[in-house]
C-alpha cells in the first residue's frame, strides 16, 4: 500500500470512508442479533469516528495543502489507468465535515426516530453505507472513482426511499429516483468518455483531477462545451434540476431522517460539488455556464411556486430543496463556485434542521404529514417549534442568519459578476420572496392557527425525546450562526473565500464593490422576504386551507396548476413513458415472436414441408441426425482432401 | 510439447462421467457426490493452471500438442493465453455450482450428471482447442449433452425448445465446418501441407472475396450462439424450458462460446473482412443492446426476462469486440466473465424461487423480502451487478467496453449507452414487483429462506461479484498482452485509406 503524505494510522485517508463501511457490514451480517441499541450505537460511533478523522484531515489540509492517498490500482486497460486514490483538499475537507458532521447528528436523531421500527439494523446499515459512498465521492481523486461514489449514493438513496418496501408507492418512488438519475448518468458517462479521449488525443490519457486541471486549457472550446454539457446532465439528475428534478419530491417516501441527510443536506448537492470540483472545465465553457445559471434560476423559481401549493409537510421541503439547489447552480453558472459551496454549506444546516423538525412533528403525530390536519402545534412542541422557526428564518434570509449571508452572496454575484445579469438577479430575488412565503405558510399552518388534528389524536401528541431534539438544537444553532464563516467583507468576513481560494483561485467572481450597490440589493432582498412572511401570516394564520382559494376562477386555476406541479409528471408520462412502454410491448408481443421468430419457424417449416417426401429417412431420433450429419461432414472432408 | 495440464483439465470431467456411468442407478446420493467431486477437482485443477500461467506473456502457454489424425494434418493442440484462461476458469467454477443446484433433481440422475460432466469436457475443450478441427469436434460435443439436458429435464415445451436449439445452432456450425475444411485445403494448396492449426492458417493471406465468405460462415455460427440480434429467438425458448443447471451453463458459458469464437477465430483469421464488416456488426450489436432491453422490460416470465437481458448484455460485448481496440476487447472479455457470473446467478436464483413456489410469473410474486430476506439480499446484489453498479463486476466490463467503443464509434456507443438507463428500468421494475410491495399470490406457500446448500452456491458467486468489481487488475493484467496481440494484428491489416473515425481522428490531429 502506497501512502502519500500519511505517517501515523490516523492520517490514513482511507479510514474516513472505511469506518462507516465496516459498520455497515457489521449491521448487514449481525445487526439483527446485536439488537436495536447496538445497531444504532455502532452506526453513530462510526460516523463520529469519520467526523473526527475528517476534522483532523481538515486541520492538516490547512497547513499542507492537499493530502493524497493512493490505495491500489483499480483498473488499467492499457490506455486508461484508474487508481483507487483518495485526496482531500480544502473543498473536499469542507464537504467531509458537512457529510460526517451533519450525518452524525442525523444518525443520532435516527436512533430516536426509528426506535420502534423492525428494520432498524437494515436502516443503519444503509445509512452507514451512504456515508461511505458519499465520503468516497468527495474524496475521489479521479472522475471514475467519483462516479463510484456517485452511483453508490444513488443505490443507498434507492434503498432508503423504498425502506418501507411493503408499500408499493415507496418502492415505486425508489425506482423512479434510480432510473431518473440514470438518465442523467447516461450523459455524465458520455461526458467522461469524451473528456478522456479528448485529453488522450492531447497526449494526456488521464482522468485524475490534478492532471485534468493542469491540462484543461488544451481542450478545444467546442469539445469543452459538449463535455461540460454532458457532465452537467448528470448534475441535473443527482441535484434535481430541470428537467430531471421530478424524482426528488417522490423521494420523500423514505424515512424523514433520510430525507434530511440524503435528499437535502448531502447527496443532492453532489452535482454542485462535481461542477465545483471540475470548475476548471466549466469556467472555460461560457455557453454551458450560461445554461447552468438559467436552469438553476428557472428551477429555483418553478420549484418555489410549486412549494406554495403543497400540503404535505415534507413535499414543501422537497420542492424547497430543489429550489435552493437552483440557487447553487445560479452561483455555479456565474462562475461563483465559492458562493455555491457556501450556500451548499448553510443549506445543509437549515434544510436538515427543517426536515428533522418536520420529522419530529410527524413522529409526534404518529405519522401524519398533511399540514391541513395540523395547526396550533406550538404548545405541543416547545423545542421543535423554535428549531423550525430558526431554520425557516435562515432559509428565508432573515438578516444575519446563515441563509442571509449565502443567498445574498449568490444574488450579488448573479447581479454583479461578469456573467451575471439583471434578469438572473430578478428571478433569484422573486424566488427569495417566494421562499419566505412558502416557508412561513408552512410554519403558520403547522404551528399556529386553530388545532385541526383529530380530537382522539390530540391527547397523544408529544414532543420528541432528547435524542431527537438535541440534534435539532445543534442544527438550529448552526442555521443561525454558520453563515458568519462567509460573512461579507463589510462585516469583517472573508474567511470562507480565503479558505477556498487555493481551490477556485483567489479572485472572487465579482468584487464586493461598490458597497452601496450591494447593500441596496441586500435591503431589497430582505424587504421582499419580509413581504413574504407578512403575506404568509395574512394568508395562513387564520386559514385552514393554506392559500387555496375558490374565487376568482383564475386564481383557483392557478392554485390548481401549482398544486398539481404544472402536470410535469403527467406530461412525462404521456410523452415518454407511455410511448416507450407501448413500443416495447409491441416488440415483445408482436414483432419478436411474430416477425423474427416467425421467420425462423417459417424457414424450419419450409424444410419440413419439403422433406415430407423424404419421410422414410426421418427416424425422429436426434442421434440419427447427428450420425448423418457427421457422415456428411466426413464426405465433404474426403472430397476436399482426397479429391 | 505436452505438459498434460490442460489435457487433464479437459478429460477430468469425462473421467467423472465414466465413473458416474459405472455407479448403480439407485445410488443417487453417491452419484451426486462423485459428480460434484470431479467438477470440484476440475475447478481446483483450473486454479492450478491459473497459478502456472505467466502473466506478462502474449503467447500461448501450457501447450499440449500431439498428432491426432496425421493423414489429414489434424493435431490435438490445446493451450491457454489471456483470452481463454479466465473463460476456462469460469466454466470450471460454474459447473460444480450447477451440479450443486441440481441436487433436487429426482429423475434419471445418473444420465443427468453424465451429460453435465460430458458437457464440461466439451466446453473446456472448445475453449482451449487451437486446432480448427479439434475445436469443431468439441464445439459439437457441447451440443449433444445440452440437447438432452433441455429435452429430458426441461419444462413442458422442452422438446420444441431442444430441437430448436440444436437445429438453429447446427445450421450455423455446418457452414463453419465447411469453412474450416476449405481453409485447411487452401492451406494445403498454398503450403503443400494439410493443416488445421489456427496459427498456420492465420498466417495465410487469402484474397478478400474468399475471406468474406469464410468470415460469413464463421461469424454466422458464432452470432447464433451469442446470440446476436436478430438470431436470438432460440434463446428465450431454450432458457424457459431448460432446468436450472441447463440455464446456468447455457447463459454462463455456452453463449460466451459465440463471443469467444468471434475473438479467437473470426476476427484474427479474417482481419480485412472484420474491418470492412465492422460497421454492420456494430449496428447489429447496438440494436441488440436496445432491443433486448426493451423486450426484456415487457416479459412476464422471470426466465424470459433474464434471457432477453442476455441479448442486451451480449450485444454490448460484441460492440466491445468490434471496437477492435485494447479497451473495447478487454472490456468485452471481462464482460463475458461478468455476464457468466451475474446471469448464471440470476438463473440459479430463479431456480431456487421456482422450487419454492412453482411459478416463474412475476405477477404471482410480491413482497418476497419479508419472508425471504437473505434470498432477497442476494438477488439484490446480483441485480445491481447486472445493471453495472460501480464497485461491482459489471461496471468494470461495461465501462471498458464503452471506453473502447466510444473511441471507435462514438455515436453508436452513445446509442448503446442508453442501456445504462434501460438496464435498471427492466431489472429494478422486475425486482420491485417480485420483492417489494404487498405479498403476492405466491405467499400462500410456506416459504423458507435459503438453506445451507443454496448459500454455498451463491456465496462464492457474490464474493466474485465484489472481487471482480473492486480489484479487476489481476485479471486485466493477464488478459492484456494477448488482447494487445490481437489488436496489433488487426491494426497491421488496416488499409491506410479506410474511412474510420479512428483514422479521421488521426488525420485531424
Amino acid at each position: 500500500m502506497q501512502t502519500g503524505a500519511s505517517g501515523t494510522p490516523l492520517e490514513a485517508l482511507g479510514l474516513i470512508p472505511a469506518i462507516p463501511l465496516a459498520a455497515a457490514l457489521v449491521n448487514v451480517f449481525w445487526g439483527r442479533q446485536l439488537g436495536r441499541r447496538a445497531a444504532g450505537g455502532i452506526a453513530c460511533a462510526a460516523v463520529a469516528g469519520s467526523f473526527l478523522l475528517s476534522a483532523y484531515a481538515a486541520v492538516r489540509v490547512a497547513d499542507a495543502g492537499a493530502l493524497r492517498d493512493v490505495l491500489f490500482v483499480w483498473l488499467d486497460s492499457g490506455s486508461l489507468k484508474v487508481d483507487v486514490a483518495l485526496a482531500v483538499d480544502r473543498l473536499s475537507a469542507l464537504m467531509l465535515l458537512v457529510i460526517t458532521g451533519i450525518g452524525f447528528l442525523i444518525h443520532v436523531y435516527s436512533v430516536g426516530y426509528m426506535a420502534h421500527d423492525d428494520g432498524v439494523a437494515r436502516y443503519f446499515a444503509y445509512l452507514n453505507l451512504f456515508i461511505f459512498f458519499m465520503t468516497l465521492l468527495v474524496m475521489a481523486d479521479n472522475l471514475v472513482l467519483l462516479f463510484v461514489g456517485w452511483e453508490g449514493v444513488g443505490l443507498c438513496s434507492f434503498l432508503l426511499i423504498g425502506f418501507w418496501y411493503q408499500e408499493n408507492v415507496n418502492a415505486i418512488a425508489g425506482n423512479k429516483a434510480f432510473i431518473v438519475n440514470r438518465i442523467g448518468d447516461f450523459g455524465f458517462l458520455l461526458g467522461v468518455l469524451l473528456l478522456f479521449w479528448e485529453m488522450s488525443g492531447q497526449g494526456i490519457p488521464s482522468l485524475d483531477f490534478s492532471v485534468l486541471e493542469r491540462n484543461a486549457h488544451l481542450l478545444a472550446p467546442a469539445k469543452l462545451t459538449l463535455i461540460t454539457l454532458l457532465l452537467f446532465a448528470g448534475a441535473t439528475g443527482k441535484s434535481a434540476q430541470i428537467p430531471l428534478y421530478v424524482w426528488l419530491p417522490d423521494a420523500m417516501q423514505g424515512p424523514t431522517p433520510v430525507s434530511a441527510l440524503i435528499h437535502a443536506a448531502t447527496m443532492v448537492t453532489a452535482g454542485v460539488y462535481m461542477t465545483a470540483r471540475l470548475h476548471f472545465l466549466f469556467s472555460s465553457a461560457p455557453f454551458t455556464l450560461t445554461l447552468i445559471a438559467w436552469i438553476g434560476a428557472l428551477t429555483a423559481l418553478v420549484a418555489a411556486t410549486i412549494a406554495l401549493a403543497q400540503n404535505d409537510i415534507k413535499r414543501v421541503l422537497a420542492y424547497s430543496t430543489v429550489s435552493q439547489l437552483g440557487y447553487m447552480f445560479v452561483a455555479v453558472g456565474v462562475g461563483a463556485f465559492s458562493a455555491a459551496i457556501f450556500h451548499l454549506f448553510t443549506h445543509a444546516f437549515f434544510k436538515a434542521c427543517l426536515f428533522l423538525s418536520a420529522g419530529s412533528v410527524i413522529h409526534g403525530l404518529r405519522g401524519e404529514q398533511d399540514m391541513l390536519k395540523m395547526g396550533g402545534l406550538k404548545r405541543y412542541f416547545p423545542v421543535t417549534y423554535w428549531t423550525f422557526l430558526a431554520a425557516a428564518l435562515a432559509i428565508s434570509g432573515a438578516p444575519l442568519t446563515a441563509g442571509f449571508f449565502s443567498k445574498d452572496l449568490i444574488l450579488w454575484q448573479a447581479f454583479a459578476s461578469a456573467r451575471g445579469s439583471f434578469g438572473l438577479w430578478l428571478v433569484g430575488w422573486i424566488t427569495a420572496g417566494l421562499t419566505a412565503l412558502y416557508m412561513f405558510r408552512q410554519f403558520f399552518l403547522v404551528f399556529h392557527g386553530e388545532a385541526r388534528a383529530p380530537a382522539e389524536l390530540r391527547g397523544q401528541i408529544h414532543e420528541s425525546p432528547p435524542v431527537m431534539t438535541l440534534p435539532l438544537v445543534v442544527l438550529a444553532l448552526g442555521s443561525v450562526v454558520a453563515g458568519w464563516l462567509g460573512a461579507p467583507h463589510y462585516l469583517g468576513g472573508g474567511v470562507w473565500e480565503s479558505w477556498l481560494a487555493p481551490v477556485f483561485g483567489a479572485r472572487p467572481a465579482a468584487a464586493h464593490e461598490p458597497l452601496s450597490e450591494e447593500l441596496w440589493l441586500v435591503a431589497l432582498t430582505v424587504a421582499i422576504a419580509a413581504l413574504g412572511v407578512w403575506a404568509a401570516y395574512i394568508g395562513c394564520v387564520r386559514s385552514t386551507r393554506g392559500f387555496e382559494v375558490s374565487e376568482p376562477a383564475a386564481l383557483r386555476a392557478l392554485y390548481r396548476l401549482l398544486a398539481r406541479k404544472y402536470y410535469v409528471d403527467e406530461a412525462y408520462d404521456v410523452a415518454l413513458v407511455q410511448p416507450l412502454t407501448r413500443f416495447s410491448s409491441w416488440l415483445a408481443a408482436s414483432f419478436d415472436p411474430g416477425l423474427i421468430d416467425g421467420a425462423v419457424n417459417a424457414v424450419a417449416g419450409g424444410f419440413w414441408a419439403a422433406s415430407v417426401r423424404w419421410r422414410r429417412l426421418q427416424s425422429g431420433y436426434v442421434q440419427h441426425y447427428l450420425f448423418a450429419f457427421l457422415l456428411g461432414a466426413l464426405i465433404v472432408l474426403s472430397y476436399f482432401t482426397l479429391g | 510439447m505436452f505438459s498434460g495440464d490442460l489435457t487433464l483439465l479437459i478429460f477430468l470431467p469425462a473421467a467423472g462421467a465414466l465413473l458416474v456411468l459405472a455407479l448403480p442407478r439407485r445410488a443417487t446420493g453417491a452419484l451426486f457426490k462423485v459428480a460434484f467431486l470431479f467438477a470440484a477437482l476440475t475447478f481446483l485443477w483450473a486454479l492450478k493452471i491459473l497459478w502456472k500461467f505467466e502473466p506478462g506473456l502474449a503467447t500461448i502457454q501450457l501447450v499440449d500438442r500431439a498428432r491426432w489424425i496425421p493423414a489429414y494434418g489434424i493435431d490435438y493442440f490445446v493451450a491457454v493465453d489471456g483470452i481463454n484462461l479466465f473463460l476456462v476458469l469460469l466454466t470450471a467454477f460454474l459447473v460444480p455450482l450447477a451440479i450443486l443446484a441440481s441436487w433436487t433433481i429426482a429423475e434419471r440422475v445418473k444420465e443427468f450428471l453424465f451429460f453435465m460432466l460430458v458437457l464440461e469436457t466439451g466446453m473446456i475443450g472448445t475453449l482451449v482447442a487451437l486446432d480448427l478441427f479439434l475445436f469443431y469436434v468439441f464445439w459439437e460435443l457441447m451440443l449433444i449433452p445440452m440437447y438432452f439436458i433441455i429435452g429430458m429435464w426441461g419444462g413442458p415445451r422442452r422438446v420444441y425448445a431442444a430441437v430448436k436449439f440444436v437445429l438453429y445452432t447446427m445450421s450455423g456450425s455446418l457452414l463453419m465446418l465447411v469453412a474450416i475444411i476449405y481453409l485447411a485445403v487452401r492451406h494445403a494448396e498454398l503450403t503443400q501441407s494439410l493443416s488445421f492449426d489456427l496459427f498456420r492458417i492465420q498466417a495465410l493471406s487469402l484474397p478478400f472475396e474468399e475471406q468474406l465468405w469464410l468470415f460469413a460462415a464463421f461469424a454466422l455460427s458464432f452470432a447464433i450462439k451469442v446470440p446476436l440480434f436478430p438470431l436470438h429467438t432460440w434463446l428465450p425458448d431454450a432458457h424457459v424450458e431448460a432446468p436450472t443447471a441447463g440455464s446456468v451453463i447455457l447463459a454462463g458459458v455456452l453463449l460466451k462460446m459465440g463471443t469467444y469464437g468471434l475473438l479467437r477465430f473470426a476476427i484474427p483469421l479474417f482481419p480485412e473482412v472484420t474491418l470492412a464488416l465492422k460497421p454492420a456488426l456494430i449496428a447489429l450489436a447496438v440494436v441488440g443492446v436496445v432491443y433486448g432491453a426493451l423486450v426484456a422490460m415487457m416479459q412476464a416470465d422471470l426466465k424470459r426476462l433474464v434471457a432477453y437481458s442476455s441479448v442486451s448484455h451480449l450485444g454490448l460485448v460484441v460492440l466491445g469486440l468490434f471496437a477492435l481496440n485494447q479497451d473495447g476487447i478487454q472490456g468485452a472479455l471481462y464482460q463475458m466473465l461478468n455476464h457468466g457470473l451475474s446471469t448464471g446467478a440470476l438463473f440459479l436464483l430463479v431456480g431456487m424461487i421456482y422450487e419454492r413456489t412453482h411459478t416463474r410469473m412475476i405477477a404471482d410474486y410480491g413482497g418476497l423480502w419479508k419472508p425471504l430476506p437473505v434470498f432477497s439480499a442476494c438477488f439484490l446484489v446480483i441485480t445491481f451487478s447486472s445493471v453495472a453498479l460501480p464497485g461491482l463486476n459489471g461496471f468494470v466490463g461495461e465501462f471498458l467496453i464503452l471506453l473502447g467503443a466510444f473511441r471507435a464509434v462514438p455515436f453508436w456507443t452513445a446509442l448503446a449507452a442508453t442501456g445504462v438507463i434501460l438496464g435498471p428500468v427492466y431489472m429494478l421494475w422486475m425486482y420491485r414487483r417480485v420483492f417489494f410491495g404487498p405479498q403476492g399470490r405466491s405467499a400462500g406457500h410456506a416459504l423458507a429462506d435459503l438453506n445451507r446448500r443454496e448459500i454455498a452456491i451463491l456465496a462464492p458467486i457474490i464474493a466474485l461479484v465484489f472481487f471482480l468489481g473492486i480489484y479487476p487488475d489481476p485479471l486485466l493484467r493477464r488478459m492484456r498482452p494477448a488482447v494487445d496481440a490481437v489488436v496489433q494484428q488487426i491494426e497491421g491489416k488496416r488499409p491506410p485509406a479506410l474511412f474510420d473515425s479512428d483514422q479521421a481522428r488521426e488525420s485531424a490531429r
